[in-house]
């Protein structure tokens, strides 16, 4: 498995990237998007941590097994958002959106 | 040997799915919140400063490379540059810490701490208070993990130091990455959605 050595300049590549992303994100903060500047600021973090997920931890290198948790951690906390999120998300349609002081 | 090493890899990667899961419960208690009380959330991220949070970006970024970096010596037995890179990725790791305090005493001094003494220009004091709770919890909790993140590496530099590990037996040098990377997978999330909330306009 990770007895894999890779070379050095993948990690600066990768580290490379991820600080282009990063100033991709700030940038497109300041840009008004419309109801699209959540999902972009999401979409660039997700593709920054498949880069750490699959290069700095190696998990591109791993295992079948490592690769099968890695992707059903990431499976569950889908359900766990997307699941939670239509619950309360749509009971605002009711009327019950709570009321704060 | 390899199968120890197999076992190893799973055994954490399982610990970080738990892990996952538990910051994943707040990123949904945000996003929930976020998505009701839009505006004041807004409101409330404009009123951070990006810069402390952008330069702890790039400083984390940089402590996941110098940690990948320490892996990649300690694969290719180089013993010294081990050390050194783990060396410089605890003292990242500390430079991000103390960023983090900065802007933690900033946030006391401007009243922006929810409780009694918390102020708000805007007409949405209560909605704003359940962002900065959630701005306390979660980057609280993502500076403990920090915290034991950096006991954690000092042990594996110590062991690095004394010779414990070589080509051959690695594991706590790439198990403390994996734990490592996955402290920065946190802050990467984080930054944008707490500090990048609505900033045009």
């Amino acid at each position: 498995m990770s007895e894999h050595v890779s070379p050095k300049s993948v990690y600066y590549s990768i580290f490379g990237a991820l600080m282009v992303l990063t100033a991709i994100t700030v940038f497109a903060a300041y840009v008004n998007l419309g109801n699209f500047n959540a999902p972009v600021a999401l979409g660039i973090a997700t593709f920054k941590a498949t880069l750490v997920v699959l290069f700095f931890m190696h998990v591109k290198y791993s295992s079948r097994l490592t690769k099968l948790v890695v992707s059903t951690a990431l499976f569950f906390l889908v359900i766990l958002i997307a699941e939670g999120m239509m619950d309360y998300s749509t009971r605002g349609i009711q009327g019950l959106l709570p009321q704060l002081p | 040997m390899q199968q120890q090493k197999e076992a190893s890899t799973l055994g954490m990667w399982v610990f970080l799915l738990t892990e996952l899961l538990f910051f994943g419960g707040l990123f949904f208690a945000y996003l929930l919140y976020r998505t009701w009380y839009f505006e004041a959330f807004a409101e409330a991220s404009r009123t951070i400063a990006i810069t402390p949070g952008l330069i702890n970006t790039v400083v984390l970024i940089l402590s996941s490379l110098t940690m990948a970096l320490g892996v990649r010596a300690a694969q290719t037995n180089e013993r010294s540059a081990t050390v050194r890179w783990l060396v410089l990725t605890i003292i990242l790791g500390c430079v991000f810490l103390g960023i983090k305090v900065y802007e933690y005493a900033d946030k006391f001094e401007h009243h922006h701490v929810p409780g009694a003494n918390f102020i708000s220009d805007g007409p949405w004091a209560a909605q704003e208070q359940i962002f900065f709770s959630l701005y306390f919890t979660m980057t609280g909790l993502h500076a403990l993990h920090m915290i034991i993140g950096v006991v954690m590496m000092s042990i594996i530099t110590w062991m690095a130091h004394k010779g414990k590990f070589d080509s051959t037996y690695y594991t706590p040098v790439e198990m403390a990455g994996l734990y490592w990377h996955f402290v920065d997978l946190v802050w990467i999330y984080l930054f944008p959605l707490l500090y990048l909330v609505e900033r045009h306009n």
